[in-house]
């Protein structure tokens, strides 16, 4: 196999419940210099968009305090605002499912299939289809997928995972672009300038279009008022998979829902300047259930929970349901900028996605996620929705502890030992100050003629891979203001 | 005025010349520095590693501890951040009525040490002499939390002889985080290294910051591959004078 048909060597896993922890999860990226190489670049140049483009903007502190205050709105009323939403949706037309999690989601899809008798879906990049495992369910049921997105199609014919919520190949580049469609195109001659790239995608494409009725896409937005339902996008793919199948199939995430039409005025503002650096995204499709003459006879919305009802249930995790999905917080996250998206064993990587997928396993799998931040706060400040990442995740950290706590194997971790033991001397400053004594004598074994520490053992090895040590100092500063008291007496 | 010193846990363990240098700078603007020597650490390590039982007890007793003074001041922006941001949510949870008012009442009173120069006494220009090639990082808590904006640089600007670098990437992450840097050790490396070249880009003696812990990070990295600078924190510049030199330069 090529290098380039794995694209990170080992294929990651992007299943929590199978993923190794972050630490080992990033170590193939951080060995990998032309990935880290593809994942820096790529972020700069959405960065630098997004920040010139909020720059411009100088309410972008009220658009981001009105995106937060409509999402809490609506949280605050879930319930009745999807029942208003799936009322108007169903009398435009359309057919309104129900999904409580990935199973049963994956089963009310594969039935309307059955049922259309289709034995190929083309698909718009959705990320609730890639949360509930979508496309390996449904080829082990015999239907072909094809991804649209000229990203997901990377992706998938390069046999890849995506990295990155909205630019899913970040990490690959056009060379390794190039090579992927060669082979798997039969196009040995092409070259790897982009316009030949995307010629070759379009013409890939337009074969499935035309042949090719079921459609199954996502939703960024769905309208209670209306029944409406809105996908923004940059390259026109998805509209036409919106548009030329007689079916089409919705899966959303039940935290879509916005209350009135008038609310995207806030939300497609923040989203595109957020998401792509723009100032508005190049295809905004909006439709309201079926129309005849006029794009698919008919419409199905699975309306997916899959942990996010539990997640609403709890007060300082609820703002994670908050999310459109913008990114933002990942290309700003020095974590991200350093691992990419695939160390986070999650289709969401990231800031959101370590707050996000542990919640949506229920706490069962990813704990190691809560922990993948050094808590900077980049993410919160570019929120467009002001999540605020780290209490979350601090809150998160909480629960993890609390779970290994009853676990018996952590009366030996020495990190548990060593927090354990210091709870017991910070509650006592005579002990503190006898602990200060012993660990400068503990450590004086450890420091050389220089002053330094150069290697330390067991938990003190993760900080001596890297860096040096300071040796302790002689003398504290409450011994020396203790004896400048005493000589000043 | 008197100013009670909170010099943190790891301040007064690893890093006593910045209390000392915090002693000196309050004492020449004519502040009376005290110490309770009773104080031993806020709680961060604890809530941030998600042992909040243990961060609350730590943080109850620092409220119980500060309780009269009459201002507080902490050399650390991620000790302020911790009580500012971290000690609502705690005592909350696990808090009395009584523990939330007296933190209330002792909040406004706590400063982070460039908030105290230039917020509470209002000066700028420290008196200050430091003559060598700073460049300054701007510790996540103190850019975000604490929204020190460009206090420090403005104090940094009115030390005589002192050149200020500017650094690239200013508001990235030095890749510490506390038990981040251990329990993800190799990212943590990753990010230091980034942080690190930006660092040494500016080609300035020293690196300066209101942070120990992020000082620690970059310091060791710097000593480790001979860097040739190195780490000194901002108290320590500014209580630096012609008469007696920062204790870090000798």
């Amino acid at each position: 196999m090529s290098e380039t048909a794995n694209l990170a060597g080992e294929r990651p896993v992007l299943d929590p419940a199978l993923a190794p922890p972050f630490p080992q999860a990033a170590l193939p990226v951080l060995r990998n210099p032309q990935l880290r190489k593809n994942v820096t670049h790529a972020i700069d140049v959405i960065q630098g968009k997004r920040a010139r483009l909020v720059a411009e903007k100088d309410d972008w502190q009220a658009l981001r305090a009105a995106g937060a205050a409509m999402k809490d709105h609506v949280l605050e009323n879930l319930g009745a605002y999807l029942e208003e939403f799936e009322a108007k949706c169903t009398a435009a037309g359309g057919q309104v499912h129900w999904a409580a999690d990935a199973g049963e989601a994956r089963a009310i899809i594969l039935d309307i299939l059955r049922a259309e008798q289709a034995r190929e879906v083309i698909k718009i990049k959705t990320m609730t289809s890639a949360e509930i495992q979508l496309n390996p369910f449904l080829e082990a049921a015999g239907v072909g997928v094809f991804e649209t997105d000229l990203a997901e199609i990377i992706l998938q014919l390069g046999e890849g995972e995506p990295s990155h919520i909205v630019v899913p190949a970040l990490h690959v580049n056009r060379s390794q672009v190039r090579e992927i469609f060669a082979r798997k195109m039969g196009l040995p001659e092409l070259s790897d300038d982009p316009k030949a790239l995307t010629a070759a995608a379009r013409s890939y494409l337009r074969r499935k279009f035309l042949t090719i009725p079921t459609a199954i896409g996502g939703a960024n937005f769905l309208i209670a008022e209306t029944g409406g339902v809105a996908v923004v996008e940059s390259e026109g793919n998805g509209r036409m998979c919106l548009t030329l199948p007689r079916t089409l199939i919705t899966l959303a995430g039940i935290e879509k829902v916005l209350p009135r039409f008038a609310d995207l005025e806030v939300m497609l503002q923040v989203l595109a300047r957020s998401a792509t650096g723009e100032r508005m995204n190049p295809y905004t499709s909006l439709w309201t259930g079926v129309k005849a003459g006029d794009g698919p006879e008919r419409f199905h919305v699975v309306l997916l929970d899959n942990g996010r009802s539990r997640i609403l249930a709890r007060h300082t995790e609820r703002q994670t349901l908050r999310c459109i999905r913008c990114a933002a917080c990942m290309n700003a996250c020095p974590v991200y900028r350093q691992t990419g998206g695939h160390a986070y064993g999650s289709v969401y990587p990231g800031p959101i996605g370590a707050i996000l997928t542990p919640q949506l396993e229920e706490m069962r799998h990813a704990q190691s996620l809560p922990y993948a931040s050094s808590l900077c706060g980049a993410c919160y400040e570019v929120c467009p929705v002001k999540i605020n990442i780290p209490e979350v995740l601090l809150e998160l950290r909480a629960q993890v502890v609390d779970q290994e706590r009853k676990q018996a194997g952590r009366i030996f971790d020495p990190m548990y030992i060593g927090l354990r033991i210091a709870n017991v001397i910070f509650a006592r400053a005579w002990l503190f100050h006898l602990a200060q004594r012993l660990g400068r004598m503990g450590l004086g074994l450890f420091t050389r003629k220089d002053g330094w520490i150069h290697a330390l053992p067991s938990v003190g090895a993760e900080w001596t891979q890297t860096r040096d040590l300071r040796g302790l100092p002689k003398q504290t500063f409450h011994e020396w203001w203790a004896a400048r008291q005493k000589e000043a007496r | 005025m008197r100013a009670s010193i909170f010099i943190t846990c790891y301040n007064d363990t690893l890093y006593p010349e910045t209390g000392r240098a915090v002693v000196r700078l309050l004492e020449r603007l004519g502040v009376e520095p005290e110490f309770n020597p009773g104080q031993t650490c806020c709680g961060q390590m604890h809530a941030n590693t998600g042992f909040r039982g243990e961060a609350f007890a730590q943080a109850r007793r620092l409220v119980r501890l500060y309780g009269d003074a009459e201002a507080v001041v902490i050399p650390s922006s991620s000790c302020v951040a911790m009580m500012r941001d971290q000690y609502p949510g705690l005592f909350e949870e696990l808090g009395t009525a009584g523990l939330r008012s007296e933190f209330a009442a002792l909040l406004p009173r706590v400063y982070e040490l460039s908030e105290f120069l230039v917020d509470r006494l209002g000066v700028e220009d420290v008196g200050a002499y430091f003559p060598h090639r700073v460049t300054y990082h701007a510790s996540c808590h103190g850019l975000r939390s604490l929204h020190l904006g460009d206090r420090p640089l403005r104090l940094l600007g009115k030390v005589r002889g002192l050149e200020l670098a500017p650094l690239q990437n200013m508001d990235r992450c030095c890749g510490f985080g506390g038990t981040f840097s251990v329990k993800n050790g190799e990212v943590s490396s990753a990010m230091l290294a980034a942080k690190l070249q930006d660092v040494t880009a500016t080609a300035a003696e020293y690196c300066t910051g209101v942070d120990n812990s992020c000082l620690m990070h970059l310091g060791g990295a710097m000593h480790r591959q001979f860097a040739g600078m190195k780490t000194i924190h901002l108290a320590e510049i500014l209580a630096s004078t012609e008469r007696e030199q920062a204790e870090g330069t000798r």
